[in-house]
């Protein structure tokens, strides 16, 4: 009997002291941020979608060769010597075209190890992590700064540029050969010359 | 009203069918109010903010809902037993709709005065037994059965310690009829209850007598008894083990989608408000004002129904709140703890209150 007396004043006691708490917390201040109109600040040096300067890339694959999950795509074309493609903002000299950069971001895996070898410091992360999309193929970004014809002009005049090159070479491998023949007959002419002046 | 009506329509038909119709347009709005207020409650209550983005701080959320609930596709699983899994919504919202003929707006306003208004009210709510039965008998469902088996079990049990109450407050009205007999109907009781909140039967009845202060104790303990198993009655948590979503998967309602769902929640939360306007007529006055009205000081006469009317809202949707309150405080007792609350404490305690209040009230 007075266990069960007892257990009724607890029931009882116990779901008052409950209600008191849960009363209590209708005036605590809501700890809900309302996530679009408001947001948290991120801290320092949080990891997310890649950004790459193209202005400074000179092309060189560090961050391609990094990469854990190979998502960096990238294609260079050599510039001409007559071509001047400019300085990065820490001095060094650009001599490759990047017809080609493209990161999957669906593949990467926000490991950061692409950043650190860029000799450039034109590779990094950004805050922007509100980028899904609908179909897998939009989340491969494209950074190149060329279209697609200005890469292949860039291709083909490079092209045409080494051909002539091979022109040249072979023209003046050609040359050389000849005013060889020639100074050998030339000798060879002196050298009868002689030989009639002997006889 | 029934005159108001039948003067301005000039046809009784059309009064009867208006003043019939008058407790759907309150449901409909205390639902849309109702369904805002629990999720804003069960916001604040767990430091959330609830519904905010549709209308200033989602004030307009629940409207939103009710139109994407009857935009729903109805969907009726194959093997389910068409007849009864249609029937059975109807037969729920029947059953809670019914029980608002007796329930008492203001002096001016009640469906039906009928004398036993206490008793058809207990007995026309077992229709929604009938109902949850029905509804997951027919799903063709284990949960919904389930769930159907346990709503039966715990709302019969629970009628008893109800009953018990009810008959308890019905003995205390003899003290204060001219008769001396006791009443039934919810409106003479609220009367008895006038004028201020002293002569409100939780705290012993109206006047000073000695039997008032004895009473008082025994009051409080029946409106105690009566929260907890009209909780049990409306399955509302902690006893919400027929509906219980994490291991029912909602419980009877399972297999109910669109409009047929709707009418399920509708039923469910004017249950929930009936058993809370029940609570207020009979423990705290019903549609009396706790105060004195402004309509009587400043010689309106008009103006003292639609007090009524709002008093007796106010004191429905504090104790709706009061369930909502305790559905965010408890978590879900066991069935077979449900059996030991029902018949080892509020049936016994309920018992020994009713023998203590029918000898003070000889005396
Ligand atoms: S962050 Fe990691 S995975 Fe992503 S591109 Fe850079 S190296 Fe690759
Ligand atoms: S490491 Fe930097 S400079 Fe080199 S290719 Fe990558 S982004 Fe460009």
């Amino acid at each position: 009997m007075k266990q069960y007396l007892l257990n009724t004043w607890e029931a009882l006691s116990t779901i008052f002291i409950g209600m008191k708490i849960t009363f209590g917390h209708l005036f605590v201040p809501a700890v809900t941020i309302q996530y679009p109109d408001v947001r948290v600040r991120l801290p320092e040096r949080v990891r997310n979608r890649l950004y790459v300067n193209m202005d400074d890339c000179i092309g060189c694959l560090q961050c391609a060769r990094a990469c854990p999950v190979d998502c960096i795509d990238i294609e260079t074309v050599k510039s001409l010597p007559t071509e001047d493609l400019g300085k990065t903002s820490n001095g060094k000299k650009k001599a490759l075209w990047v017809t080609k950069f493209d990161i999957d971001i669906a593949k990467c895996c926000y490991c950061q190890l692409c950043v650190f070898p860029c000799p450039t410091e034109c590779i990094y992360m950004t805050d922007v992590y509100e980028f899904s999309e609908f179909g897998r193929n939009d989340l491969v970004y494209k950074f190149a700064t060329l279209t697609n014809e200005e890469a292949k002009e860039k291709a083909a005049q490079y092209d045409v540029f080494m051909e002539e090159k091979e022109r040249q070479k072979a023209e003046a491998a050609k040359a050389k050969a000849e005013a060889a023949e020639k100074a050998k007959k030339e000798k060879e002419n002196e050298e009868n010359k002689e030989d009639n002046k002997d006889k | 009203m029934h005159q108001l009506l039948e003067e301005i329509f000039g046809s009784e038909l059309i009064a009867i069918i208006i003043a019939s119709s008058l407790p759907l347009i309150f449901i409909t709005v205390l639902v849309i109010f109702a369904v805002l207020l629990e999720r804003k409650v069960a916001g604040h209550m767990q430091d959330r903010l609830g519904p905010m983005r549709v209308g200033y701080h989602g004030i307009l959320q629940t409207i939103a809902d009710f139109f994407k609930l009857i935009q729903k596709e109805d969907i009726v699983a194959d093997t389910t037993d068409k007849r009864f899994f249609n029937l059975a919504p109807v037969l729920v919202f029947a059953g809670s709709y019914a029980a608002y003929a007796a329930l008492p707006f203001s002096s001016a306003y009640i469906g039906s005065r009928i004398d036993l208004g206490l008793f058809y009210i207990v007995a026309i709510s077992s229709l929604v037994v009938a109902g949850i039965l029905m509804a997951g008998w027919s799903s063709n469902n284990k949960y919904s059965l389930l769930g159907a088996m346990r709503s039966a079990a715990q709302i019969v049990s629970y009628e008893i310690p109800t009953v018990l109450v009810i008959l308890s407050m019905v003995m205390i009205s003899a003290n204060f009829t001219v008769d001396g007999k006791g009443t039934l109907s919810l409106m003479e009781i609220s009367e008895i209850q006038t004028s201020s909140f002293w002569n409100w039967f939780v705290l012993g009845g109206a006047g000073f007598s000695l039997s008032k202060f004895l009473l008082l104790p025994f009051t409080m303990a029946a409106f105690l008894i009566f929260l907890i198993s009209s909780l049990a009655e409306v399955n509302r948590t902690p006893f919400d083990m027929p509906e219980a979503e994490s291991e029912l998967v909602a419980g009877y309602h399972t297999e109910y989608s669109g409009m047929k769902f709707a009418m399920f929640f509708l039923a469910e939360y004017a249950n929930m408000f009936a058993v809370s306007a029940i609570a207020a007529a009979i423990f705290f006055g019903g549609y009396q004002s706790p105060i004195g009205y402004l309509g009587n000081s400043l010689g309106i006469e008009w103006l003292v129904p639609i007090e009524q009317f709002f008093w007796f809202s106010v004191k429905g949707v504090f104790f709706v709140f009061v369930q909502m309150w305790l559905r965010w405080t408890l978590p879900r007792v066991r069935v077979d703890q449900l059996m030991t609350i029902c018949w080892k404490y509020l049936i016994p305690y309920a018992f020994v209150n009713l023998t203590i209040i029918g000898i003070i009230s000889l005396i």
